[in-house]
């Protein structure tokens, strides 16, 4: 399929959504959303892959974002059950309420 | 029309991903996410790569976001109001804008190759389950054993201790 | 089982004792007394049986030429210097492996029924099979390096069975003196083994040894100055004077430990090597006069110090240095054949001594002190008996060993080349005089007169040993008194050891054998056994006849009381050394090395940084918050500094 779109366009795209992720995960104080915008960090990478994937005709991007994927879930699944301990100790999920590991 | 079809899929992920980040509560947020990733798999599925479409709203879409919602649902909280102090608001969004200012001369230099003549079947299910299962059969291997690894981690964080 | 079984089978001599120190120092603590005393005793003994089939072994040879050499396997190689692990009987080798093995075995025996009391007993048997390994090592290796191993083997031995009572502050003392009195001669023993291989790029005895006569010139500068550093070896360990301080001192150590290591083996191995080198030796005149010197002087210096000691063990040691003086005396002026036979009556004689002495202080309850003993005679009648054969052995009464060993020495001397050979002939008969006198001396206060005991247990409780002391005891009486016929003179070919080992010394340089009238042998044998009666003579009439004459001529004002004195403290020598090098030492340590570059330097350095770290430290600490937005930040701005620099450098 030839497509009239440049590979740049959808870079750009990507870097857009990693910039509002980050801003996410500095900005906000409930660990859930922390936890999505890294989640829409991780999309804008696939983003990524995917578009390169298909300019340099080469499928391995594929198989990288099917394992960012699979880690994505093992990382919220463990990410979440983070949360809900904390939850459960603390009765909080404000991030800067939690500092165990001040020096 | 594909260009046309970029251009919306494009906006509505970055208004989306805005409001995500800005909104008051995280069930907000997480409807918002949703949004974002079924733009995504448009895109994806624009850039030819099919089954990473179809695998982005279930898998993403469908199982991730369900956790989230669930475990927002869960614990039923609103978020303490009120942002940072100011300072700490501005040394942040400064980081932000910078960045965001260095990837447009990072992007703008790439000379991105024109498309080629894509091979048959590409980013169709047989042709990524091939290559999974052969040149990339290890690190699927190897991530199997972290998801694994998750579950059994995700259960002992978050079970009841027994009294 | 031929005569060259035990030639073949001669590297179980020295590893049958390296087992037995090994089960008993592994396993010692859970085995009882019987099974300890049997392992080291049974190893030992097993040893000195294969020793003896070696022996006949050898003497099954060709007269000639009797070198056995086997090389079990290559120890060391890299480059050109080779080491390797062989083992070489000749005549030479075969003396010593007969002496260690067989007045080894004696002495295990006795340790037996000396150490029954003692705590460590299998510790203390452990050391003492590891000493005959080492000795072994010592004398059946076939290189320089072999030996040295053994050398310092000896050395570890002695250190650890002379501070045997580390509980004992003296005698943990004196352990480290003789450890660090015997380094100073071991470095010169280093120095010469390097010597010999740089010149003849091998330390093989074989090869040095037949090299040496083409290679080296006749007193030549290199030749001197190896004899010289390897004698300096030798001066170290065999005690000779200004090395010889540690030799009393080790005393403190068991009685059995003084008779195998300080007395019959280890102190002997310094005649040893200079007989092993006697190549070497024959090709420097200069270091021969060297030898023969320090020998003679050490022997009338020591026998000197001898007069006035009270304590038993150390009149022995003292008798011990000058009795090597002799040995080394021997050497210089070329009679090896005679230094080696000294060497083996002294050990039958000397062990006897200590031995019977050991057994002295055993029935003594522990007493050293001679002022405390006499009339021993009919309380421990075995000990007197083998006591009294001993010391006429070495106070040279005819037909006693002592008397052949020690007159061969003295006509050697007396017919010998070297420079000032008579002057040295006077002063060993002055040392044969005082030998007689001090043994008698020791003879009379221990065994004659009234027991003088203060303590009522002790008086009490003098008996003689059991038999397991006084057996070894008998069978080193009747060693020294047939073991002088070995070597018996003015007979034509009937001195047996001449003729067995005399083929080995005989290389180019070496003094010719003096062929003496039969009168001039007669009339010094008769000099020699008319001093030695002159001393007993007046042994007895200062502490049999007449004891208070003594005590009145040391205590009157005057010269004699000077010399007394002055003899008592030994010459001061220690004292000397003290102020010579150990304060200046322990002042240097003390003030620079301690107070200055310790305390100031290497601790100042090391608080600086352990300060330094803590203020880092203290510092870095406020960076960690444990608020995850903050580390997030830091991540992030690390991102930003990465890619801006990496967009610098690329230039975009």
């Amino acid at each position: 399929m030839e497509s009239a779109l440049a590979a740049n366009q959808f870079l750009a795209l990507s870097a857009i959504l990693f910039v509002i992720g980050v801003a996410g995960v500095l900005t906000r104080r409930n660990v859930i959303v922390v936890m999505m915008s890294i989640e829409l960090m991780l999309n804008a990478g696939n983003l990524v892959f995917i578009t390169f994937s298909h300019y340099l005709n080469d499928m391995s991007g594929h198989v990288f974002v099917f394992m960012v994927m699979a880690v994505a879930a093992a990382e919220a699944a463990v990410g979440l059950a983070i949360a809900l301990a904390m939850f459960k100790n603390r009765e909080t999920v404000d991030v800067d309420e939690v500092n165990l590991m001040k020096g | 029309m594909e260009t046309l079809l970029f251009y919306l899929f494009a906006t509505l992920s970055v208004a989306f991903g805005l409001m995500m980040i800005m909104a008051r509560q995280a069930i907000y947020s997480a409807v918002c996410l949703i949004g974002v990733m079924f733009c995504l798999a448009g895109l994806f599925a624009l850039l030819s790569a099919h089954l990473i479409a179809a695998l982005q709203i279930l898998v993403y879409a469908g199982a991730v976001m369900v956790l989230f919602v669930f475990v927002i649902m869960l614990l039923n909280l609103r978020e303490k109001a009120g942002l940072r102090s100011v300072g700490d608001m501005a040394t942040q969004l400064f980081f932000v804008v910078v960045l965001g200012v260095l990837f447009v001369p990072l992007i703008a230099s790439y000379d991105a190759p024109s498309a080629t003549k894509l091979a048959e079947g590409f980013g169709s299910t047989a042709g990524v389950g091939t290559l999974l299962y052969t040149d990339y059969i290890l690190p699927f291997e190897i991530v199997s054993v972290l998801l694994l690894a998750a579950l059994v981690g995700a259960v002992a964080l978050a079970k009841t201790r027994m009294r | 089982m031929g005569l060259t079984w035990g030639l073949e089978n001669i590297w179980l001599v020295p590893i049958l004792p390296l087992l037995g120190s090994i089960i008993n120092g592994v396993f010692g603590r859970y085995l009882s007394k019987p099974v300890i005393g049997a392992v080291a005793c049974g190893s030992t003994g097993l040893s000195f049986f294969v020793a003896v089939l070696a022996f006949a072994g050898l003497i099954s040879q060709n007269p000639a030429y009797r070198v056995y050499e086997n090389v079990l396997f290559t120890w060391i190689e890299s480059g050109s210097f080779v080491a390797e692990a062989g083992i070489q009987l000749d005549p030479l080798s075969g003396i010593w492996l007969l002496i260690v093995t067989g007045v080894g075995f004696l002495i295990h025996i006795y340790s037996i029924g000396y150490m029954r009391h003692e705590d460590g007993y299998p510790r203390y048997f452990s050391y003492l099979n590891l000493f005959m390994f080492s000795m072994l090592l010592l004398v059946l290796g076939n290189n320089f390096l072999l030996m040295f191993i053994g050398w310092e083997g000896v050395g570890l031995c002695s250190y650890l069975l002379i501070g045997y009572y580390y509980d004992k502050d003296s005698a943990a003392d004196a352990g480290k003196k003789a450890f660090i009195m015997n380094r100073v001669g071991d470095f010169g023993f280093l120095l010469a083994i390097m010597w010999i291989f740089t010149i003849f790029g091998s330390i093989d005895y074989t090869t040095v040894f037949t090299a040496a006569n083409a290679t080296l010139e006749y007193g030549g500068f290199a030749v001197t100055g190896i004899t010289l550093l390897l004698f300096l070896g030798a001066v170290g360990k065999s005690a000779q004077v200004p090395l010889y301080t540690w030799l009393p001192d080790a005393m403190e150590g068991p009685t059995p430990v003084s008779a195998l290591i300080h007395a019959a083996t280890m102190v002997t191995a310094g005649v040893y090597m200079v007989c092993r080198c006697a190549v070497l030796f024959n090709l420097a005149p200069v270091s021969m006069v060297t030898v023969a010197m320090i020998g003679a002087f050490t022997a009338v210096f020591a026998a000197t110090m001898g007069l006035y000691q009270n304590d038993i063990k150390r009149v022995l040691a003292y008798s011990t240095v000058s009795q090597l003086g002799y040995m080394f005396l021997a050497c210089g002026v070329g009679a090896y054949v005679a230094a080696v036979f000294h060497v083996m009556t002294h050990a039958f004689f000397k062990a006897c001594l200590f031995l019977g002495s050991g057994s002295v202080i055993h029935g003594m309850s522990g007493e050293q002190d001679m002022r405390q003993m006499g009339g021993l005679k009919d309380k421990m009648p075995v000990t007197h008996l083998t006591f009294l054969i001993s010391t006429l052995a070495i106070a040279g009464i005819p037909l006693f060993a002592g008397f052949f060993s020690k007159d061969e020495i003295l006509l050697s001397v007396f017919m010998g080349h070297t420079s000032g050979h008579f002057f040295f002939w006077f002063l060993a008969t002055v040392a044969a005089a005082l030998t007689a006198f001090y043994m008698f001396r020791l003879y009379y206060m221990t065994f004659a007169g009234e027991l003088r005991a203060e303590d009522k247990h002790v008086r009490d409780h003098v008996h003689e040993s059991p038999y397991v002391m006084t057996v070894p005891l008998l069978v080193l009486a009747f060693l020294a008194v047939i073991g002088g016929f070995f070597g018996f003179p003015i007979i034509k070919g009937a001195h047996a050891l001449n003729n067995f080992m005399a083929p080995m010394f005989n290389t180019v340089g070496a003094p010719e054998h003096p062929h003496p009238s039969l009168m001039v042998e007669l009339i010094l044998m008769g000099l020699s056994v008319g001093v030695a009666v002159a001393g007993i003579l007046t042994a007895r009439h200062f502490y049999q006849t007449k004891p208070e004459a003594a005590t009145a001529m040391a205590n009157k004002e005057g010269l004699i009381h000077k010399i007394y004195v002055t003899m008592k403290n030994k010459y001061y020598i220690d004292e000397l050394y003290d102020a010579l090098f150990v304060n200046p030492a322990v002042r240097i340590s003390r003030n620079f090395l301690w107070k200055i570059f310790d305390v100031k330097i290497i601790d100042g350095f090391v608080n600086a940084l352990a300060a330094m770290v803590k203020e880092i430290g203290s510092t870095a600490r406020l960076t960690q918050t444990g608020l995850i937005r903050n580390y997030a930040l830091a991540m992030v701005a690390g991102c930003v500094f990465l890619i801006g620099f990496w967009l610098l450098a690329i230039g975009v």
